[in-house]
């Protein structure tokens, strides 16, 4: 009971914020209801029982992604200027095909996915396995993504100095 | 009544994760075809990118409840997008210092 009320919750939270973060005239708050979008996500992923996403979710978005996004909205905007849009028939247009794109895969989801509400336990997953599946080489274990992503994310801080120093 | 205890009294269906990702996923559409600055058609993205980190999540805890593939994925997902958005501001900051502007109408002008 307790875990559906709290799901729903959460549900309401993400679908308002979402709405409001793509809808909202001025940058900043934008970027704030992108935040609880973010903290509900967590939020979701602790109620599905992965305690290490959701400490990775609020680590790497909440702190590390919103802190830039936040640095970067107050090194380009002018104080108090409304977001500029598109023309009105242009969101018109836009809304209608998201309307259309939603209808669609709606009516997959509802028609085609099998009504799977039974939770089976899941294997509890300590730290030690965690390391041990993300340091190895066998069958599901994943070295080569792991050790992929380190080398991206020293080409990612190189590449992020060079394009963004002064000349 | 009826209808709302029985839909407060079993288990989350994954319908309903799923859904939840799908009206985040096409918010995310509707602002980057609607917005003009690059920061908000980057706030979209990472909507985007959140929903489908959701659907790899449920699915994994749903269908297969023993492994840990969807985890491990949203996992380099979040990493990966990280870096992306890094890239990205760090691209908009330039872009910001040659025209004084962000929107995307002026990136034109890159080229002269």
């Amino acid at each position: 009971m307790a875990q559906q009320i709290i799901f729903y919750v959460l549900a309401v939270i993400i679908t308002v914020f979402s709405i409001l973060a793509v809808t909202s005239k001025q940058i900043i708050r934008s970027a704030t209801y992108l935040l609880f979008v973010l903290l509900g996500t967590a939020g979701l992923y602790l109620l599905l029982g992965y305690n290490y996403l959701f400490a990775v979710q609020i680590a790497v978005y909440a702190g590390g992604i919103m802190v830039l996004f936040i640095f970067a909205i107050l090194l380009t905007n002018k104080p108090g200027e409304n977001v500029k849009t598109e023309l009105p028939i242009r969101r018109i247009v836009a809304g209608l095909t998201s309307l259309a794109g939603l209808a669609f895969c709606g009516h997959i989801i509802y028609w085609n996915v099998k009504k799977i509400s039974v939770l089976t336990e899941m294997a509890d997953i300590t730290p030690q396995q965690l390391g041990r599946m993300m340091m190895g080489t066998d069958k599901y274990q994943y070295l080569l993504p792991f050790e992929m992503i380190s080398i991206l994310l020293l080409a990612c801080i190189v590449g992020a100095i060079m394009v963004a120093r002064k000349r | 009544m009826e209808f709302l205890t029985s839909f407060f009294s079993g288990p989350v269906p994954v319908e309903a994760y799923l859904a939840v990702s799908l009206i985040m996923f096409f918010a995310g559409v509707y602002g980057f075809l609607t917005r003009k600055s690059m920061l908000m058609i980057l706030v979209s993205i990472e909507l985007m990118l959140n929903a489908a980190d959701i659907n790899f999540v449920a699915f994994n805890r749903y269908l297969y409840p023993g492994q840990f593939e969807g985890f491990y994925f949203t996992l380099f997902t979040i990493a990966i997008a990280a870096c992306e958005t890094a890239v990205a501001i760090a691209i908009i900051i330039n872009i910001y210092r040659n025209l004084t502007s962000v929107e995307v109408g002026n990136l034109d002008q890159m080229k002269e």
